[in-house]
């Protein structure tokens, strides 16, 4: 079944999102500290009126939280909203999405997150759910 | 004229809204100057009007209940409650009137003259009577679905959003003075815009509560009961739609409060209590939840009732009585059930507390319960936050800026300022203002961010959280502002020190302060204060309670003492007791006590004490463990024969034996420093004016003073007042006070008794004088 996804880079890798999650894609301005939080949110940020709590891509994927990624992927879980943040957007394109290889054994971050992937040019692209990602919500399907 | 009549028929209605209240106010202080003008002019607007307007009827209910007030005013009537009753139901019945007017509903009169006749001198009491047939024309409005309203505010917020920025870059260069003021108007208009769209969807909750005073007094009147009514946090304002829901269970608890829960006058003084009942609603913020609290001091839940009802009713007895007790409670919430034996006017109709808890479920809300019988019920709604304005501090920690709810807030000082001190006990901050001494958290230590480069005074404000206070510093306090808070994502709230998130108008995200969430995190408790809460409660109704430590004696029995005779409870080693010289004796800070005790003081490696001071000796007491203060009650069996037992008291349904102080001080003190002060008997002392006057100034002098002379002792001197018993005049020297500063002649020997030293010297001659 054919589906349009957005490609975007987190850490260095391609990642495909379901354009049905996705709000918008925004430049995030300042972000405003939760102190106690999780370290997976960076904060807060106004999208004009609404507030978004803002999440670390990177360290909800287990990985090093380094990067100062600006632009970030809008999505609505369970009447909030979040701004996933994103190294980079590629592509906005339809894709047919395919079950994992048999076999192909995700790091357990990735793992949670991934939903199948799709093929850009004959390169696989690991599809990922950003509700998966979402501190809080994903603790409470663990 | 019908212009007229449309306007007299709103500002009518207005009125009647606005006074509701204030009727029920001065019934219950009917010497309010204040009220009592408000209902005057109302009555007297009417019947201005009446005249003007050509309405007969109206014109006569307004103008008999003008003279009658105004007789109040003058103070030749006293505002009674039959005159009160009467005056109410003429302002009803103009109520009534009006909406009839403007329906064009015709009301029957013959009800008229008999509310007139009420209101003269002596009439008797009236029923109070509802017309039936009559409907209020619906204030005019329109529907409108939610969603529309949500969007229409947060088009608002972008607004405001956006002229904010705009203000920002103009701000920059140089500017036309004519833009600028399209600016400045735009900006007020935004502004008003904002305020009216933000009211569409909120609401103060005194909306819901502003009808409650009426209601609490039109039900507890027509069940013969009287119930004082106490409204808190009548500020916090709620989504419209919250408000609407929760009228109908609030109104249906309330009622059940008065009807099922606060007892008939005569039970009441029975049971001991006051006899107006005592219903407290009130609304706060906790979290991310508005907290809405009815308490009663009624009788509580009976859960036996509730059990013997559902048993009668086919359930299953045995079951239903192995429920914990909790469970039971929650019974009330069975559907079909009434617990109340007989079904009377108010609740009781078949609407029972399952439909209550239903709709409170309904917006994602809980009821909680606690029933304490015979003390009272309180219940609690807890109805989720989407969305409230709230009157906010904000604070600076860190170089970020926090909101907390003023109505927490009880006060802000500066750690600079001279009423207030800080210790630092056991690694805990403690803040002490003016005699109250509660733990002080570092904001910034507590959500674990760097303190902001700042060297001026900190910011202390003093948080009130519903069981306790507390003291939490900030770099500063920055602002107050009304901030709309909506609530945060689970990933923010799920910290516990968070309340909401709001958008003020930097643009900048905020995040709101959870005061009880912060106290939780930083692991306060204030269970102990809750305790010590209660007893001050009790103390102040009992006025006569008298604090005492309870402790676990030596034998394992509970025993108490009171409070005012220990000086400290202090640990001791057991090797510092000694049996010397015919007696226990202990050492504590160099000196050798004489230690009392009931059980066995040998063999323990440590040992409490209590350290009893009357003045003049001290006395130590071996227990094992101190346990709590608490306030005695007022009714003491005494001990049957003299002892070390004073007698029993009943606390928390538990005999206590309350410590004969007296007996412990005259079986235990070292009898060297008894004997060398001299005993002054104080006699004919009727009305306790010598014991509590006199006695500390001969205390103090070196005197031992009883009121009653001890067996088989001779008093060194003895006291009295002018009317001296004759029997002791020949046993002892005696010395007189008068009250009068004159002595009545030359041979009056008394002392005038505010003369503090002519009354020592006397004392101390009139011993003399026995020694020659």
């Amino acid at each position: 079944m054919t589906h349009l996804y957005l490609i975007a880079q987190v850490a260095g890798r391609a990642v495909a999102i379901d354009s049905d999650q996705v709000e918008s894609v925004v430049d995030i301005g300042e972000v405003t500290q939760v102190p106690l939080a999780s370290k997976h949110v960076r904060g807060l940020a106004a999208l004009r009126s609404r507030v978004v709590t803002v999440v670390d891509t990177h360290s909800a994927l287990g990985l090093d939280s380094a990067s100062q990624a600006r632009r970030a992927v809008i999505t609505h879980v369970e009447g909030h909203h979040y701004a996933l943040l994103v190294d980079a957007l590629d592509d906005v394109a339809p894709f047919d999405l395919l079950p994992l290889a048999g076999g192909v054994a995700l790091d357990t971050a990735w793992q949670r997150a991934g939903r199948g992937i799709v093929e850009r040019d004959g390169e696989p692209i690991l599809a990922i759910d950003l509700a998966a990602l979402v501190p809080g919500y994903s603790a409470a399907l663990n | 004229m019908d212009d007229l009549i449309q306007e007299f028929i709103a500002e009518t209605r207005e009125t009647l809204e606005a006074l509701s209240g204030e009727i029920v106010a001065w019934e219950a202080h009917p010497e309010d100057r204040a009220r009592l003008d408000a209902i005057f002019r109302f009555v007297h607007t009417v019947k201005g009007s009446c005249g003007f307007l050509d309405l007969p009827r109206l014109g006569r209910l307004s103008h008999a209940a003008e003279d009658v007030l105004a007789q109040v005013r003058e103070g030749t009537r006293a505002a009674d409650r039959p005159l009160v009753n009467a005056v109410l139901a003429v302002v009803d019945r103009i109520g009534e009137l009006v909406e009839a007017i403007e329906s064009g509903a015709s009301l029957p009169d013959h009800g008229d003259e008999l509310l007139i006749a009420a209101l003269a001198e002596g009439a008797e009491e009236i029923a109070q009577t509802n017309l039936p047939g009559l409907h209020r024309a619906p204030a005019r409005s329109v529907r409108l679905g939610v969603d529309l309203l949500d969007r229409m505010m947060s088009g608002m917020s972008d607004m405001v959003l956006a002229r904010n920025e705009l203000s920002r870059r103009l701000r920059g260069g140089d500017i036309d003075p004519t833009i600028e003021a399209a600016l400045e108007r735009l900006s007020l208009t935004v502004g008003e815009m904002r305020d009216t769209v933000t009211r569409t969807r909120m609401q103060k909750i005194d909306a819901l509560f502003s009808a409650l005073p009426r209601m609490v007094r039109d039900t507890a009147a027509g069940l013969g009961k009287s119930v004082l009514l106490h409204v808190e946090g009548s500020d916090v304002e709620l989504d419209r739609e919250m408000i609407e829901m929760m009228r109908d269970p609030l109104v249906h608890i309330i009622r059940n409060a008065i009807d099922h829960g606060i007892e008939r006058p005569i039970e009441r003084r029975a049971a001991g209590k006051r006899e107006n009942g005592r219903l407290v609603v009130s609304a706060r913020q906790s979290g991310n939840q508005i907290i809405i609290e009815i308490t009663d001091d009624g009788r509580g839940i009976d859960t036996d009732k509730l059990i013997r009802k559902l048993v009668a009713n086919g359930r299953d007895e045995a079951k239903l009585r192995g429920l914990s007790e909790r469970a039971k409670l929650d019974l009330v919430f069975e559907p079909g059930l009434t617990s109340k034996d007989e079904v009377s006017e108010v609740s009781g109709r078949g609407v029972g507390m399952d439909i209550v808890r239903a709709s409170i479920e309904q917006i994602g809300g809980r009821v909680d319960l606690d029933s304490q019988p015979g003390k009272g019920l309180r219940l609690a709604i807890h109805v989720p936050l989407t969305l409230s304005i709230i009157s906010a501090i904000v604070v600076g920690a860190g170089g970020q800026r926090f909101a907390i709810s003023r109505q927490a807030i009880e006060e802000i000082v500066t750690d600079h300022a001279d009423a207030i001190r800080i210790d630092t006990i056991g690694g805990a901050q403690v803040l002490s203002v003016r005699g109250r001494r509660m733990p002080l958290l570092n904001l910034c230590e507590v959500l674990q961010i760097p303190r902001a480069a700042h060297d001026g005074p900190r910011m202390i404000s003093i948080v009130n959280i519903g069981e306790g206070s507390y003291a939490l510093a900030a770099d500063m306090v920055l602002d107050n502002e009304e901030l709309v808070i909506k609530p945060a994502s689970p990933a923010v709230m799920s910290t516990g020190v968070y309340a909401g998130q709001t958008l003020p108008d930097s643009g900048l995200p905020m995040l709101l302060l959870d005061c009880a969430g912060i106290a939780h995190v930083a692991g306060l408790n204030f269970s102990r204060d809750e305790e010590q809460v209660e007893d001050e409660e009790d103390a102040v109704e009992a006025e006569a309670g008298i604090p005492a430590l309870l402790f676990e004696d030596l034998d394992g029995v509970r025993r108490a003492v009171p409070l005012a005779a220990v000086d400290r409870v202090e640990q001791v080693e057991g090797s510092s007791v000694r049996f010397a010289a015919g007696r226990h004796r202990v050492t504590i800070d160099g000196r050798i006590l004489p230690l009392a005790a009931q059980g066995k003081i040998e063999g323990r490696e440590r040992l409490n004490v209590l350290r009893l001071k009357d003045g003049v000796n001290e006395v130590s007491y071996a227990i094992d463990e101190a346990l709590d203060i608490i306030t005695l009650p007022e009714e003491l069996v005494p001990a049957r024969e003299p002892g070390p037992i004073a007698g029993v008291a009943l606390i928390d349904d538990e005999q206590v034996e309350l410590l004969d102080i007296l007996w412990v001080f005259d079986e235990h003190a070292d009898r060297e420093a008894v004997d060398a002060a001299p005993l002054c008997l104080i006699a004919g002392d009727r009305d306790g004016w010598m014991a509590s006057f006199v006695r500390p100034l001969l205390e103090t002098a070196g005197y031992r003073v009883v009121t009653q002379l001890p067996q088989g002792e001779l008093p060194a001197v003895v006291l009295s007042t002018e009317a001296a018993p004759a029997e002791l005049a020949d046993k002892a020297p005696l010395v007189r006070l008068r009250s009068r500063r004159a002595a009545a002649g030359a041979g009056d020997d008394s002392v005038y008794r505010y003369d503090r030293a002519g009354l020592l010297s006397a004392l101390e001659a009139r011993m003399a004088g026995k020694g020659r």
